[in-house]
């Protein structure tokens, strides 16, 4: 399939920032289920732009300007050509041993609750079976609803609530993954919906687990399905924090006003407005 | 507890070391005693040395008590110490630089991968970076305590930010002033070279970019922050600027301080900020006390951060367990100076024999410090012990235990007179890129309630005075 994005981050400042910087993992990697056709980041303001890689393997833009900015707007373009792999992640940077992606961090650590859970919905002995089984538990379980989580919200709270987006179930799925002796690990990205709408209010997220015999597999808690072509893969961390498309800092600015438009179609719509 | 009294015992048998000290107690009238006693206090509250307790709500700052009785160790002694320290500081930045690059000893299985790989202070963002010379652990605060004529036995490393030097160089100088006779008596080994030692390990450890006449500050989360006295006082013995995040700015991966004269590059930041706060883009989101891009610039390698960030793995108390194969791998020689004997209760027959004992032994979290989290089971009451099995049992891969040692003592003022209380030692191990400098003696931590083993200034202890004696 073949993947058009356009995401534009618009940040404006009451009062002129006196400079800012910014990290962005906004940049996909080509492996073998997806194929970067063409790709640009573009700031709005004057800056310097420098391109590194992570040590995960995560392509990072450190984007920092200096002087009066009252407006920034980070436009995100490209065209990705995705394959079904049935949710299997081949072809990747594995930089890093998987042991590492059994970490607890402050997001993901489980709770009483959440290791009980993990233990009632995965007691299968095959670990592919016992992920489906999450999968579809977590999926169950967790009412999709934007109102009561943010940014910071860990596993546990979300999963107190019964509430939350992509980021919170992706966290309760590593939490109860990890808490199996599984590996795993968040993915930030780009997904196309089917039912033909294109104007989305956010970026996707979803997970990756280590399965044995068959590696990375991915795992969309939100949609409650394996990973597929719909499933634009940007960056990967422990959590959140670790793959986060923006993460942002300014001087001065007063309060800030935050605007995003993402257009993920598959070229045949055309583009409206 | 029959602990080892380093003075001897009080009436007869003095040690060779403490003779000098026990004629001046004696021939000392009580008053000339308590006259100096808060001649010191009031010393100490004049330049404002605090510390702030946390969890203290009546005293959110309070003087550390200092006690006048000097803590003594001859020069043989200490000599053993100091090369023990050397081997261990050099083994712990060998060791550091290979979990950052290459992992030899994880490969050889010197230590688990799963202790290193999952643990929090293992930093992925410093896989792969060169920091100058290979200096990951400048300064070093590693925790020594006795427990017999000739046993010294590691405690604890300190790798992150190890505080107490201030109290060390102000507890001398509070001691000369007060009894330079003793001094005029006594071939105690000087300490005041500690700050010009600390600037040429940090000047020598300037990236390759940097000019030749380094610039260093000292980056301090601000007063609010419990060391922040000791903050102030390095950045002036140092002669260096002392600045908080919003004094730092980073440009193209360059570190700037501004200055009056405009934005002066900074080469070498000491840093007195934990990992987790040092940058919001990189750690914690919402830390306030960091510098927004510190790390790509530490990264490119434009600026020296002491310590190097990812250092707080070798405070793990399990990663602790491991330092005597750590040191034995990488000087290949027998570590000089032995750890406590302790269990790991993530081993399942360790676990079984800690549960069993729990009345008698010392159990920490491994990523506990400052005397926080902590079980001491002979002092401890039935519902404490309780409530420690229960976190055992829940998450042994979280604690390690210890048997309860008999700390030394030495002669210390209490309210009845002079007593023994039980001491630890703290000395300062600087590295640079010309090797290990320790000045003489460290920090000495007195616990001054009867019969306690914790020493920690958080949990009331005190200091006292640590003198290396020349002969």
């Amino acid at each position: 399939m073949r993947l058009r994005v356009l995401h534009e981050t618009r940040y404006a400042y009451d009062q002129p920032a006196r400079g800012l910087i910014q990290v962005m993992r906004l940049t996909p990697a080509s492996h073998e289920g997806q194929h970067v056709r063409r790709w640009r980041i573009d700031p709005s303001v004057d800056g310097s732009l420098k391109v590194k890689e992570d040590t995960l393997g995560n392509t990072i833009h450190v984007f920092s300007a200096d002087g009066a900015v009252d407006q920034l707007v980070v436009r995100v373009s490209g065209e990705v050509e995705t394959f079904d792999t049935h949710g299997v992640v081949t072809g990747t940077a594995e930089r890093v041993p998987e042991a590492f992606f059994l970490r607890d961090t402050d997001l993901t650590t489980p709770d009483d609750a959440l290791r009980a859970f993990a233990a009632e919905a995965g007691g299968s002995p095959d670990p592919l079976t016992r992920l489906h089984d999450l999968l579809k538990a977590i999926n169950g379980t967790i009412v999709f609803d934007t109102a009561p989580t943010h940014a910071a919200t860990t596993a546990a709270e979300a999963f107190a609530m019964r509430r939350g987006v992509c980021q919170d179930l992706t966290h309760v799925f590593i939490a109860t993954a990890r808490h199996l002796g599984i590996p795993a690990r968040y993915v930030s990205g780009y997904f196309f919906r089917a039912d033909g709408v294109v104007e989305q209010e956010a970026g996707h997220a979803w997970a990756e687990a280590k399965v044995p015999g068959l590696g990375w597999v991915g795992f969309d808690p939100a949609n409650g399905i394996a990973t597929g072509p719909a499933h634009l893969r940007l960056a990967i961390g422990l959590d959140y924090l670790g793959a986060a498309p923006i993460r942002g800092s300014r001087y001065g600015g007063g309060n800030e006003t935050l605007d995003v438009r993402l257009r993920v179609d598959n070229g045949q719509s055309q583009a409206q407005g | 507890m029959g602990a080892f009294d380093e003075m001897g015992p009080m009436a007869a048998d003095v040690r060779e070391a403490y003779a000098g000290l026990k004629r001046w107690l004696e021939a000392t009238p009580r008053d000339v005693f308590d006259t100096r006693r808060s001649q010191a206090e009031l010393f100490f509250r004049r330049i404002g040395i605090t510390f702030a307790v946390y969890g203290d709500n009546e005293a959110a700052e309070r003087l550390i008590p200092f006690d006048i009785i000097p803590r003594v160790l001859t020069k043989p002694e200490w000599s053993i110490v100091e090369r023990g320290l050397t081997q261990r500081v050099q083994a712990l930045n060998m060791f550091l630089a290979d979990i950052y690059s290459g992992q030899e000893c994880i490969k050889a299985g010197v230590i688990p991968a799963d202790l290193v790989y999952r643990n929090p202070h293992y930093r992925l963002e410093m896989v792969d970076v060169a920091v100058p010379h290979g200096v990951y652990c400048h300064i070093a605060g590693i925790d020594i305590v006795r427990v017999d004529e000739s046993t010294f036995y590691v405690l604890e490393d300190n790798a992150r930010t190890p505080s107490g030097v201030s109290y060390m160089l102000e507890n001398r100088e509070v001691m000369m002033r007060l009894f330079p006779e003793l001094f005029a008596e006594h071939r105690v080994a000087p300490i005041e070279n500690y700050a010009d030692s600390l600037l040429s390990s940090l000047r020598s450890v300037a990236p390759a970019s940097a000019s030749r006449d380094p610039v260093v500050a000292l980056l301090t989360p601000g007063q609010f922050n419990s060391a922040y006295y000791e903050h102030s006082f390095l950045a002036d013995k140092l002669g260096v600027e002392l600045v908080e995040s919003s004094d730092l700015i980073v440009r193209d991966d360059v570190v700037y301080m501004r200055t009056t004269e405009g934005p002066k590059r900074v080469d070498v930041l000491y840093r007195r900020i934990d990992d987790e706060y040092l940058d919001p883009l990189v750690f914690r989101p919402d830390s306030v006390l960091g510098v927004p891009g510190l790390m790509s610039a530490y990264q490119a390698g434009n600026i020296t951060l002491a310590n190097a960030v990812g250092t707080g793995i070798s405070d793990d108390k399990a990663v602790y367990t491991y330092m005597p194969e750590i040191i034995r791998f990488f000087t290949g020689e027998e570590p000089i100076l032995s750890n406590v004997p302790t269990w790991r209760c993530r081993e399942r027959d360790a676990l079984g024999h800690v549960l069993d004992n729990l009345h008698e032994l010392v159990v920490k979290e491994v990523n506990g410090s400052g005397g926080y989290g902590m079980l001491v089971g002979p002092h401890a009451t039935r519902a404490e012990i309780e409530e420690f099995r229960r976190k055992l049992k829940r998450d042994p891969d979280g604690f390690i235990a210890q048997p309860t040692l008999a700390l030394s003592t030495c002669p210390t003022f209490v309210a009845s007179g002079v007593a023994p209380r039980h001491v630890d030692l703290r000395p300062f191990v600087l590295t640079g890129a010309d090797g290990v400098h320790i000045v003489p003696g460290g920090l000495t931590r007195v616990a001054l309630k009867e019969g306690s083993l914790v020493v920690n200034s958080s949990q009331g202890g005190g200091t006292k005075d640590t003198w290396i004696l020349d002969g």
